[in-house]
C-alpha cells in the first residue's frame, strides 16, 4: 500500500498527540501520591505527631478498657475510727448497707478479711494490715508513730512501692495501699455491677430463676403493688445507672433528630419551588432566595447553635431549631435542583385538563418529586440522629450532654461505655427505620 | 369466589361494569389513607415540639423576639472596634488553616480507608468474595459512631491536639465514602477488568488499571462532598473537644462581653472559609461529573 506524505504527516501527528497524552497521565500518576504524600508530611509535622507518643496516656488508656468490663470494688477502712466500708466503685450510691456484705470479706469483730481469689488474702486488724500473696509470701504493716512500716521478704519488688506515708500493692487480683489515714484495698470483677438493682433494692442479689418466680407467681414483696411493676420501677430509677434519664436522654437526642429534620422538610418545599428557574419566573426573586439558602448554609450549623443558644437557653427546642435552619439551607437547594430536573410533559398533561398553578403543582410536579425527596429527608434523618449527638453537646440536651459530661468527669468509664453502646445501637436503629421506612415509601414493597 | 371473600349478603363489592366507579372509589381511599396518614404525622410533629419546648430551659415564644439580641449586641460591639478587628482576623488564621488541615487530612486518610474497604466489599470485584459481609459491617460500623465519641475518647488517651479529630473524622469518613464509593464501583464495566485478567494482570493491578480510570471522577466529586462536610465536622469537634478554630470560638464566647470582636472575627472567618470551601468544591464537582 503506497500512503501518501500528507497521509503519513497526519498519522506520525496523530501518534505524538497520543503519546504526549500518555506522558501526561503518566506524570500525573506520578506527581498526585507525591503531592499527596508531601501534603501528609506537611500534617505531621504540623499537628505534631512525634510530640503526641510523649504525651499519649497508655495507662488511660488501661483504665478505660478494664472499666469498659469490669468493675471494682473498694474496701477501706478508715484509720482513725476503724470503720470500714465496702462500696462499689467507691461510690455512694454503691455502698453496702451496714449487715450486708460481698460474700468474699468477712468482717470478724476488729478483723477484716478480704479474699481476692487465687489465693490472695488481705487482712485488717487492729496492729495494721497483712496482704499474702501466693508465689512471694506475706506482705506485714504494722503502725509505729503513726506511720505504716512494712516487713515482706526481700528483695522488695517492683510492684511494691515504699514511700514514707504509703505502702501500695500491685497485683492481678488487685490494688492495696496503706497510709497513715486509711488503708484500701480493690478488687477487679467482670461485669457492670448493679445494673438491674442497686444494693438496697429487695430484688439485688438474687438469681434470675428467683427474679423471674417473684416476677410471676411469687408472692409480693410490697403489698401495694405488683412484684413485675415494682422490679422495673426499681430498674428505672436504678440511682447508679440512671436508666430512666439515659433513655430520656436517648429519645431527646431522637426527638431532635426528627422534628429538626421534618420541619426543615416542611418549610423547604414551598422554598424550593421559590427556588427553581421553572416555577419562579422572577429571576431577582429566585436569585434572592438563593442567596437567603446559600448564607444560610454557610453560616455553620456550629454559629447557629451558639446563637439560638443564647435566645432560647439549653434543651432539646433549641437543638431542634438549629437543626432545622441549617437544614432549611441543605433542603432548599436540593429541592430547588430536583424540581429543576422535573419532566415537563407530565405538568403539560395536568395543564390540558384546565388545572390551575396549584393542582398543577399537586397532580403534576409532586408525584414525580416525592421519591427523589423523601429518600434525602430521610437519609437526613439518619444522619442528623448522629448530629444531635454533638448538638445536645452544645445546647445541653439529650445524650451527648450526658457522654460529655461523663467524660470530663474522668471517672465513670463503664457509664460512657454505657452510653457510647446505647448511641451506636440508637443510630443503627435510625439507620434501618430510614432505610425501612425508603424502601415502605418509595419503592411501595 | 367473591361470596367467599365478601360474604353471602350482597353488598359492597367491585362492580366489573364501573369500572369508573371502582376506580374512583380506589383513588377516594387512597387520598383518605393519605389524608389520615398525614394528620397522624402532623399530629406528632406538634406534638413533638410542644414536648421539647417543655423541657427546653426557655419557651419558644419567650426566646423568639431574643433571637437577634446575641447577634445584634455582639455586632454592635464589634461595630465600634472596627478598627481592632483585621489583626484579630490574623490571629485565628492558623487555628483556621488547624480546622482546614484536620479536614484535609481527615478526608485523605478516610478515603483511601474508603478506596481499600469498598473495592473488598464490591461483588464481582472483591478480593475475597466470602469477606464481602465482614467488610461492609465493617463500614456500617465505622459510619454508626459518632464523630464525637471517638474523639472525646481519643482526646483523654491521647490528650488533646488535633490528632484525635483526625482520627474520629477519618474513621467516619472511611466507613461513610466507603459505602458510596462500592455503590459507584458496582456499576464499573466489567469487561476491561476481564480483559486486564486475560492477560495476566494479578488483583492490584486490575483494580487501579481497570477500576480507577472508570471510577475515579465519580469517587473524586464524592470525596470532595465531604471534603466540604468535614470542614463543619472539624469546626464543630474543635468547640466541643480541642483544637482549631472551634476551639477560638468556645474561648472566646466564654470571655463573653467585651471580647465579642473576637466572636464576630472568628463568626466572619468561619463563614468564609465554608462558602469559599463550598464554591471550590462545587466548581470541580460539576467539572468532574459532567465533564466541562
Amino acid at each position: 500500500m503506497i500512503m501518501t506524505a500528507n497521509a503519513v504527516q497526519q498519522n506520525s501527528s496523530l501518534h505524538n498527540t497520543v503519546l504526549q497524552g500518555f506522558a501526561r497521565k503518566r506524570r500525573i500518576a506520578f506527581a498526585a501520591p507525591l503531592l499527596i504524600l508531601a501534603y501528609l508530611i506537611y500534617a505531621a509535622i504540623s499537628f505534631d505527631l512525634a510530640g503526641l507518643a510523649a504525651r499519649a496516656r497508655m495507662d488511660n488508656a488501661a483504665i478505660l478498657l478494664s472499666d469498659f468490663w469490669s468493675h471494682k470494688t473498694h474496701v477501706t477502712r478508715d484509720n482513725r475510727s476503724g470503720q470500714v466500708v465496702v462500696a462499689i466503685e467507691g461510690e455512694n450510691k454503691g455502698t453496702y448497707p451496714k449487715g450486708m456484705l460481698p460474700e468474699w470479706v468477712t468482717m470478724n469483730g476488729g478483723v477484716t478479711t478480704i479474699d481476692l481469689g487465687t489465693g490472695h488474702i488481705v487482712t485488717y486488724d487492729d496492729a495494721g494490715a497483712r496482704f499474702v500473696v501466693p508465689s512471694y509470701g506475706t506482705i506485714n504493716i504494722r503502725e509505729v508513730n503513726g506511720k505504716p512500716v512494712m516487713d515482706a521478704p526481700l528483695p522488695i519488688p517492683d510492684w511494691i512501692s515504699v514511700a514514707s506515708n504509703k505502702v501500695s500493692v500491685t497485683t492481678d487480683a488487685g490494688r492495696f495501699s496503706y497510709s497513715r489515714s486509711k488503708v484500701e484495698t480493690f478488687k477487679y470483677q467482670a461485669g457492670w455491677e448493679l445494673w438491674f438493682f442497686t444494693l438496697d433494692s429487695p430484688f439485688y442479689g438474687k438469681s434470675l430463676g428467683q427474679n423471674v418466680y417473684l416476677a410471676t407467681i411469687g408472692p409480693r414483696v410490697d403489698e401495694n403493688r405488683t412484684n413485675f411493676g415494682y422490679m422495673l420501677s426499681e430498674w428505672w430509677n436504678n440511682r447508679m445507672w440512671q436508666h430512666g434519664v439515659v433513655l430520656w436522654a436517648i429519645f431527646e437526642t431522637i426527638l431532635m433528630a426528627f422534628l429538626g429534620t421534618m420541619s426543615a422538610a416542611i418549610v423547604s418545599l414551598p422554598i424550593g419551588f421559590l427556588a427553581a428557574s421553572n416555577f419562579n419566573p422572577f429571576g431577582a426573586a429566585r436569585g434572592a432566595v438563593r442567596r437567603v439558602l446559600d448564607f444560610v448554609r454557610g453560616v455553620d450549623g456550629l454559629i447557629w447553635t451558639v446563637i439560638l443558644s443564647r435566645a432560647f437557653g439549653p434543651g432539646p427546642m433549641t437543638g431542634a431549631i438549629a437543626i432545622a435552619l441549617t437544614d432549611t439551607g441543605s433542603f432548599g437547594k436540593m429541592f430547588s435542583e430536583a424540581l429543576e430536573n422535573i419532566d415537563e410533559k407530565q405538568v403539560e398533561g395536568v395543564r390540558s385538563t384546565g388545572a390551575n398553578a396549584f393542582q398543577r403543582a399537586r397532580f403534576g410536579v409532586i408525584p414525580q418529586v416525592m421519591p427523589v425527596l423523601l429518600a434525602q429527608v430521610l437519609y437526613y434523618l439518619e444522619s442528623n440522629t448522629r448530629s444531635a449527638t454533638v448538638i445536645g453537646a452544645i445546647v445541653g440536651g439529650g445524650i451527648g450532654l450526658l457522654l460529655t459530661q461523663a467524660i470530663v468527669t474522668q471517672k465513670d468509664w463503664e457509664e460512657v461505655a454505657y452510653y457510647m453502646v446505647l448511641i451506636v445501637l440508637m443510630v443503627m436503629m435510625m439507620d434501618s427505620l430510614s432505610g425501612w421506612l425508603r424502601r415502605k415509601l418509595i419503592k411501595g414493597e | 369466589m367473591v361470596d367467599i371473600a365478601f360474604g353471602p349478603t350482597p353488598g359492597p363489592r367491585p362492580d366489573v361494569n364501573d369500572p369508573r366507579g371502582a376506580y374512583l372509589e380506589m383513588v377516594r381511599r387512597k387520598r383518605m389513607y393519605g389524608g389520615i396518614l398525614m394528620l397522624l404525622f402532623m399530629a406528632l410533629l406538634y406534638s413533638g415540639w410542644v414536648m421539647a419546648d417543655a423541657r427546653n430551659a426557655g419557651g419558644f415564644w419567650d426566646g423568639l423576639p431574643n433571637v437577634f439580641d446575641f447577634p445584634s449586641e455582639v455586632v454592635a460591639e464589634a461595630w465600634q472596634k472596627l478598627a481592632l478587628l483585621p489583626p484579630i482576623f490574623i490571629e485565628h488564621i492558623p487555628a483556621l488553616i488547624e480546622t482546614l488541615n484536620i479536614a484535609a487530612v481527615s478526608t485523605l486518610l478516610g478515603a483511601l480507608f474508603a478506596v481499600a474497604l469498598s473495592l473488598l466489599a464490591t461483588r464481582g470485584l472483591a478480593r475475597w468474595p466470602r469477606l464481602i459481609p465482614v467488610f461492609r459491617r465493617t463500614m456500617d460500623a465505622m459510619r454508626a459512631v459518632p464523630e464525637i465519641v471517638i474523639a472525646l475518647v481519643l482526646i483523654y488517651i491521647l490528650g488533646g491536639g488535633p490528632v484525635p479529630a483526625v482520627i474520629a473524622i477519618a474513621l467516619h469518613t472511611g466507613g461513610a465514602l466507603g459505602k458510596q464509593f462500592s455503590e459507584v464501583a458496582e456499576n464499573a464495566d466489567l469487561k476491561p477488568i476481564e480483559g486486564l485478567q486475560s492477560v495476566g494482570g494479578n488483583w492490584m493491578q486490575r483494580m487501579w488499571l481497570g477500576v480507577m480510570p472508570q471510577v475515579a471522577p465519580n469517587w473524586l466529586s464524592y470525596a470532595l462532598l465531604r471534603f466540604e462536610i468535614n470542614v463543619r465536622a472539624s469546626a464543630i469537634l474543635g468547640f466541643v473537644g480541642e483544637g482549631g478554630i472551634g476551639h477560638d470560638l468556645k474561648l472566646a464566647m466564654q470571655w463573653g462581653q467585651g471580647r465579642y470582636d473576637q466572636v464576630v472575627a472568628i463568626f466572619a472567618l468561619l463563614f468564609l472559609a465554608i462558602v469559599v470551601v463550598d464554591q471550590i468544591s462545587d466548581h470541580f464537582r460539576h467539572k468532574l461529573v459532567k465533564g466541562h
